[in-house]
């Protein structure tokens, strides 16, 4: 027993001495971890785990870090990225019911599959090959086929229409990537913690891909220090946001299901991560401020906020924060234990209705025409209520009241985009192309090599009811090798981006707010976008099983009638007939040679003819050969010559 | 004689010409009661049959339109033409894409090429025709000028055009095939009544639209060297014996004379002016190409868009040919050895023996050359068909005891109806598979190749009977 404690007092002493240097020497490496939850009008949760890890910007090039996961910043250095984004997403971001117009929307909701841009810091002639490689690294990385990114068929480089101005962007997206448990985990591993403790515990495989959305995100920037002689920093931003339907046993229908963390994720927070310098659970609640009163000075008040005639919260929140039109609760878990874990629950106790902030035209985008030889591409942006409230804000130099949309649209190359054939239609109307495309941007795709891609920047009037935009393609026809597996499936084409630069989405807290990495992202103004659908356009097939036929039938016409066509071009009618007469004449002199032969020969044996002609025949074919062994012999012992002196 | 008889034929000829006339005209009217009564009805430009990647005007507009918002015509892999045509044809099609069914301009200058290459196509006729009766007579094997036996190929060669259904098609449907034949008739025009220049310069323009016209500078140059479809050089020796032997000494003279003519046989003069013109051409063409792709990557991009990508059979998109399935189903490492077979083992092995066989005639060595090409052609399309067809018909006189000819126009006819019934069982309806529109399409080969052998086969028998009656004329 003693010995026992006697080596445990080392161990004990390093565990404290290795916790003094992690705590003492990162001062600059931060982690936070981040929970955000939201009640959404279609009786739905939404929770959108944040976490954050910066690393300070080092002078050492093999530095060791503590928290920052090194994967990541060797990534960083090997490829000088300056910027990227990953994301994988399954289900579809609902933007009429979740809200399209605040930041949480703008960032997290993403297009369906992978979804990777990186911004290279390398000069502009290496900048793909850099972009293979990031596919490759990231490809192994997160356990995904990201690396058929790499091809050139599959990404763009967007000029302005993403957002982003960069010559040295590259965009690119997999809608059909499946996206599972075996993404998460090398996600997971990241974190200080994984999943083992802290805001990540909740991540409960079933409970997270039983929901209507998940999309889990991966965004890391570099920082520049400034000084001189100093690397960059890089803040790694994993966040992983997912709307889940709680279970609900109140049968009626118009009242907001209640729900707790355990009931949401069946876990429990046992406590923060150790690791982490701060780790906090918000909760948002729109469209509460008409019940309220405006100031909340007393306790009392305070109080009601969270505990009133419309529902209950099962915990006390540490701080309340008023936005514009919503409430935020900031719970801060450090406290909760073992024994005590951190279940917040809300129960509603009366019916309630909110509806969320959307974005000013509402995108879809759909396929026109039938058949499988060619058809038309349709992006429809319909108003939405919150457009009469936004509008007024842009005015254009001659008074004006307009809108800004960005269409961002990549096309494979095996669909052959008639960009002649694009049509604008403002409220059912045809405009010409000047009078609301504001810019145009098109690199057509090269068949096999290259995608298209089509950025345009329409300006539309405020009181527009609807837009749309046509335009039309062919259907290209494949290689039967370029098919996928399950070639009638069909084939996707990425979702396309519609921005909106003049918008842009951010909450304005009313207090001065704690360095909560989540709080101030969205507190900064963030562009509203919105992905649209991914189209599933049918491509006609080739016989998969024809090969052999389709090579051999071919061929076999082409010979055949090539032979006859020769022949026919041979064939010399006189020539013919005399060349016919003259091998009459001849066939006449053997058979009378012939005859006067058996004459002769007819008191001997019969075999003696028979024998004979076949022994000169014989003796010329042995001629021939032994010609031919000779020959081959020559060559052989030529062949054994030269090799043998070499 | 000789010129009274020539009168009266062409008295002979004037007479079908008015009814030939009215039915010229039925036709462009046709044509214009298409393109303006069913403006966009019928999705003509977009069947296979009618346009290929090469010959589609919506590709051309396509091109017209990515060259005026400055970039080159040829990114994006749609437009795999002439640059020179997209700059004749590109401001036509301009109005199209404000949104307009304005493409009737564009349809009008197809329709006055029609008609150009049908009055092309009669003169040739009627070229063909003099020469063909003056042989036979020279022969004797034709004792009156004014005989009815000879048609007046001319004018019905020009008819078949201009009333030939795929003509009809292509005219209305926007392609450019229209264009490309007329190139063909105006070297062949060109090359028929001896303007040289003209021949070169429709060889060189037919050859820059669609390349596989450039297999017509054999028959061009025999037809410059030669001169006109004769029969074979022995009949007239024959000819001649049988003048000796008669003795009259006024066609004794003539005799001599066109015997002396055919024994320096190649005129290597005119040969040699032609081949000066076609160089000289060919480099205004490349200079006026560069110029107008300057600043897309010139001439270098303009070979690997249009020539390359006939010859390596890029666009597996479906077409009237076969080689857009075998492409698509070959597999990949074979690729290059199947294309060097299919494009240089059949021009190699199909266009010397027909050459060596046709010296003499020279305008069906071009017709027989035209029939190969559209087989082998990576994109064929039903201009063409018209082009040769009509071509055939130029030697309806020689050609009117041809084999199986019942049987294959019939095949013709039928493939024809038969592939958009495939093509939209295929396509459209997904309830038949590739293999049915393949299955068309070898038939529509098979029926080519049975065409092209029987009238070189007809064609060949024409000749050993003319030989067999020069003969038996000696003889008595």
């Amino acid at each position: 027993m003693a010995c026992l404690v006697r080596s445990w007092i080392p161990l004990l002493f390093l565990q404290s001495f290795l916790v003094a240097i992690a705590f003492g020497s990162n001062e600059g490496e931060e982690f936070s971890e981040e929970l955000l939850l939201k009640p959404l009008p279609d009786r739905k949760v939404l929770a959108h785990f944040h976490f954050e890890n910066r690393a300070p910007p080092s002078n050492s090039h093999g530095r060791n870090h503590h928290l920052f996961p090194k994967a990541i910043s060797q990534l960083v250095q090997k490829f000088r990225v300056k910027e990227m984004e990953l994301s994988f997403t399954q289900g579809r971001w609902n933007h009429e019911h979740w809200g399209g117009f605040d930041p949480l929307s703008s960032m997290n909701a993403k297009p369906v599959g992978v979804e990777l841009w990186a911004v290279f810091d390398v000069p502009q002639s290496q900048v793909d090959i850099s972009w293979k490689n990031l596919t490759h690294a990231l490809s192994g990385l997160f356990c995904a086929s990201i690396n058929f990114l790499e091809s050139s068929t599959s990404y763009a480089a967007p000029t302005w229409g993403f957002g982003t101005n960069s010559d040295k962007l590259r965009y690119g997206s997999l809608p059909r990537e499946a996206v599972c448990t075996e993404n998460l985990t090398p996600w997971l591993k990241l974190l200080p913690c994984r999943d083992k403790d802290g805001i990540s515990a909740l991540m409960n495989r079933p409970s997270v891909y039983r929901g209507f959305y998940h999309s889990q995100r991966l965004h890391l920037s570099t920082v520049e220090s400034g000084q001189e002689g100093l690397g960059s920093g890089i803040v790694l931003e994993q966040t992983l946001t997912v709307v889940i339907q709680p279970e609900t046993t109140s049968v009626e229908t118009n009242m907001q299901p209640s729900w707790s963390l355990s009931s949401l994720f069946g876990r429990k927070v046992v406590g923060s991560c150790v690791l982490a310098k701060s780790s906090n659970v918000y909760l948002q609640l729109e469209g509460r401020l008409g019940h309220e009163s405006k100031n909340v000075d007393t306790e009392i008040e305070a109080h009601k906020l969270w505990m009133n005639s419309d529902f209950d919260l099962s915990l006390k929140p540490d701080r309340v924060i008023r936005e514009s039109s919503s409430l935020l609760f900031i719970f801060d878990i450090d406290k909760s234990s073992d024994s005590e874990p951190f279940d917040l629950g809300l129960t509603w106790k009366l019916p309630s209705k909110w509806s969320c902030e959307q974005a000013p035209l509402h995108a879809s985008r759909f396929l026109m025409g039938s058949g499988n030889e060619r058809g038309a591409i349709a992006i429809l942006l319909k108003a939405t209520e919150s457009q009469e409230k936004l509008s007024g804000r842009n005015l254009t130099t001659d008074g004006r009241c307009t809108i800004k949309a960005n269409i961002f649209q990549i096309f494979p190359w095996y669909i052959k985009v008639y960009y002649h054939t694009l049509q604008i239609f403002v409220d059912q109307q045809q405009k010409t192309d000047s009078e609301v495309l504001k810019k145009i941007n098109v690199s057509p795709s090269t068949d096999k090599v290259s995608s298209g891609m089509l950025e345009m920047m329409l300006e539309l009037p405020c009181e527009v009811k609807s837009a749309a935009i046509s335009i039309e393609y062919d259907k290209g026809f494949l290689h039967i090798d370029e098919y996928p597996p399950d070639a009638n499936q069909g084939f996707d084409i990425p979702s396309a981006l519609i921005s909106f630069p003049s918008h842009h989405a951010s909450l304005d807290f009313q207090e001065e707010l704690s360095k909560s990495p989540l709080l101030s992202s969205f507190k900064e103004k963030s562009l509203v976008r919105s992905y649209t659908e991914v189209l599933l356009v049918p491509l006609t097939t080739p016989d998969f099983s024809m090969p052999y036929n389709v090579i051999t039938i071919t061929c076999t016409i082409f010979a055949l009638y090539f032979g006859s066509l020769l022949n026919v071009l041979r064939r010399r009618i006189g020539e013919e007939e005399r060349f016919l007469k003259s091998q009459g004449k001849k066939r006449g002199g053997l058979k009378q040679l012939l005859s006067r032969l058996t004459a002769k020969i007819r008191g001997r044996p019969i075999e003696a003819p028979s024998s004979e002609s076949p022994a000169a025949e014989s003796s010329f074919l042995s001629s021939k050969l032994i010609f031919k062994i000779i020959l081959v012999a020559g060559a052989a012992a030529a062949w054994q010559y030269f090799s043998t002196d070499k | 004689m000789a010129d009274v008889g020539g009168d009266m034929a062409e008295k002979e000829l004037e007479k079908p010409t008015y009814g030939f006339w009215i039915w010229a005209m039925a036709s462009v009217i046709l044509r214009l009661f298409f393109i303006f009564y069913f403006p966009e009805n019928f999705k003509l430009s977009s069947r296979p049959e009618v346009s290929t990647p090469l010959t589609s005007v919506r590709r051309l507009a396509e091109g017209y339109w990515l060259k005026q918002s400055s970039m080159s015509p040829y990114a994006g892999s749609m437009y795999h033409g002439s640059p020179l045509l997209l700059s004749v044809l590109g401001p036509l099609t301009s109005q199209w894409i404000e949104g307009q069914s304005s493409h009737h301009l564009c349809s009008l200058v197809f329709v006055f090429a029609d008609i150009l290459s049908a009055l092309l196509l009669r003169a040739i006729g009627q070229k063909l025709q003099k020469t063909y009766s003056m042989n036979l007579k020279r022969l004797g094997v034709l004792r009156s000028s004014g005989d009815r036996g000879i048609l007046p190929c001319g004018d019905i060669a020009a008819l078949v055009y201009l009333w030939n259904p795929y003509t009809i098609l292509s005219c209305v449907g926007l392609s450019t095939s229209p264009i490309e034949n007329l190139a063909v008739i105006v070297s062949l025009y060109g090359a028929v009544t001896r303007r040289v220049p003209l021949a070169a310069f429709g060889l060189i323009t037919a050859t820059h639209l669609s390349l596989y016209p450039a297999s017509l500078a054999i028959p061009l140059i025999l037809l410059l060297g030669y001169g006109l479809d004769a029969h074979p050089l022995k009949n007239f020796l024959h000819t001649r014996d049988r003048g000796v032997e008669t003795g009259s000494t006024s066609d004794v003279s003539k005799q001599d004379k066109l015997t002396r003519t055919t024994q320096l046989p190649f005129l290597w003069r005119t040969v040699l002016h032609f081949v000066f013109w076609v160089l000289v051409l060919s480099i205004c063409v490349l200079v006026l190409c560069s110029l107008s792709l300057k600043q897309y990557g010139g001439l270098e991009e303009m070979f690997k868009r249009t020539y390359s990508f006939i010859l390596n059979i890029e666009d597996l998109s479906p077409n009237i040919g076969v080689f857009w399935y075998f492409f698509a189903e070959a597999f990949e490492s074979s690729r290059n050895y199947l294309l060097i077979v299919f494009n240089l083992y059949i021009l190699l092995t199909s266009l010397p023996p027909l050459a060596f066989r046709f010296k003499h005639r020279p305008c069906f060595l071009a017709f027989a050359y035209l029939v190969m090409s559209s087989i082998i052609k990576s994109y064929p399309s039903g201009g063409d068909a018209a082009l040769y067809l009509s071509l055939w018909a130029l030697f309806v006189n020689e050609l009117s005891d041809m084999n199986n000819l019942f049987f294959i126009l019939c095949g013709h006819i039928g493939v024809s109806l038969l592939s958009p019934v495939v093509h939209n069982i295929w396509i459209w309806r997904g309830t038949g598979n590739a293999n049915f529109y393949y299955g068309n399409a070898m038939g529509y080969v098979c029926f080519q190749f049975m065409f092209v052998e029987e009238s070189v086969n007809a064609m060949l028998d024409h000749d050993k009977a003319l030989e067999k009656a020069t003969g038996k004329m000696t003889k008595n």
